[in-house]
């Protein structure tokens, strides 16, 4: 299942568009928009979210091309870590007032 | 492939009783929560139409927004606030474009949406419909428009539809820059020579009660606005936003040394706001049904460049097919 907002009935596809802001950073989704091909959807989104050094290097995606989790099964889906508080440092008071723990 | 609007307009057109409850339900916490809907969620159909509708028309006013200050940019008094004035314009037609992207997660295509625009059928702030005779235009228009948009844009970045709030975001960072640099023309004018500064005046003039008007209708003579606030889409009511706006009109005009054209404009210490003339609502409906100086003419060029681009998509679109072929091959 692609992006919200794709349709594949517009004459040119809907891009996902994702900006590394620095070195050192990931590349984060900003926003999408329509392009012929990847190169277009490059420049674009070069003029479109980056006029002002926002960003070092952009990814652009077709937003078809992105698989999602099923929207109606989100609890389910994201239930295995419910109850398992063990996975924080946070559960483990034991310890206080030890240092460098 | 489906889109994701689709499937939740099927899903509710199935009409799962006992499913649209709980997902109601679940939309009504969120709502309470003041927590943020997701293109994804279930929502009321009324939700969804009432967002295409503000989105859409709020990208169709950036598009067409870009119209007034444009017939300025070949004729800019410097290099200097020729390039100046061609950010602005390009930063209105970046706005544009992320309002149609989040307006689409809500299942409206992009095309769509430009018909709705080109053939007379959406509207767009009544605001562009007036003409810039003078280059002090450019000054009034940074100044009060820009600064109306932003008055009213800042609650928007907490609008409980994610991808609107999100776009307002990014577009209120560039507005601050708008605001600034047509209060800098003013500035500039009204420090300049006794003609100048008549022109300067003659904008405000010009500017001050349409956009005064950018706020909506008194608040009770706005029907939908209960229903924008309870969605958590609105946050503030059209007179608040407007009382807001004047308030920081008044010492700003003051260090520009122009007169806002309002004689009744005064603060009322009894009740903490400014009283001011009554608004002429007539002249606002007149241009919102089409009879303002300019509202054909930003629809005639709107349409001329959709259609005059018409064969770069075409050709951006086939050469893209070929070169797919090809690298298939
Ligand atoms: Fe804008
Ligand atoms: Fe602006």
């Amino acid at each position: 299942m692609s992006t919200p907002g794709e349709m594949g009935t517009e004459s040119w596809p809907l891009w996902e568009v994702f900006v590394r802001a620095n070195r050192g950073l990931s590349h984060v989704h900003v926003g999408s928009l329509h392009a012929p091909d990847s190169d277009m959807a490059v420049r674009n989104a070069r003029d479109l979210y980056t006029r002002r050094n926002e960003g070092v290097s952009i990814w652009v995606v077709p937003a078809d091309a992105i698989t999602t989790s099923d929207p109606d099964a989100k609890g389910a889906f994201f239930e295995s870590p419910a109850g398992k508080n063990y996975r924080h440092a946070v559960y483990y008071t034991k310890s206080e007032g030890v240092k460098h723990l | 492939m489906t889109s994701p609007a689709d499937l939740s307009v099927a899903g509710a057109a199935r009409g799962e009783q006992s499913g649209d409850e709980a997902a109601q339900a679940l939309f009504d916490d969120l709502i309470a929560k003041d927590s943020r809907i997701e293109p994804r969620d279930w929502m009321p159909e009324a939700y969804r139409k009432t967002l295409i509708r503000q989105i859409s028309q709020h990208a169709h006013s950036e598009i067409i927004g870009m119209q007034p200050e444009s017939n300025w940019i070949t004729r800019a008094p410097s290099l200097k606030r020729k390039a100046i004035l061609m950010a602005k314009v390009q930063d209105e037609a970046g706005h544009g474009l992320y309002l149609y992207s989040a307006a689409q997660t809500l299942g409206i295509t992009r095309e769509e949406m430009m018909l709705q625009l080109i053939e007379g059928r959406a509207r767009y702030s009544s605001i562009f419909n007036y003409t810039t005779p003078t280059w002090a235009d450019m000054g009034a228009i940074g100044w009060l428009v820009d600064g109306a948009a932003i008055c009213n844009q800042v609650p928007l970045c907490r609008a409980s539809y994610g991808p609107y709030g999100r776009a307002m975001v990014r577009i209120c960072k560039e507005e601050s820059f708008h605001q600034r640099q047509g209060f800098e023309i003013l500035l500039e004018l009204m420090q300049g020579t006794e003609a100048q500064r008549e022109m300067a005046q003659g904008a405000v003039d010009r500017w001050y009660w349409p956009s005064l008007m950018m706020f909506g209708p008194p608040d009770d003579q706005s029907p939908n606005s209960a229903q924008s606030m309870a969605w958590n889409i609105k946050r503030f009511s059209n007179d608040d936003l407007r009382q807001r706006f004047v308030g920081m009109l008044v010492p700003q005009a003051e260090v520009l040394g122009v007169t806002l054209p309002d004689p009744n404009l005064r603060f009322n210490d009894a009740t903490g706001q400014y009283d001011m003339s009554e608004i002429d609502w007539t002249e606002f409906n007149e241009v919102l049904a089409g009879r303002g100086p300019a509202n054909a003419e930003r629809l005639r060029r709107r349409r001329e460049a959709h259609e005059d681009g018409a064969w770069v998509r075409e050709a951006a679109a086939e050469y893209a097919r070929k070169q797919a072929l090809k690298s298939a091959a």
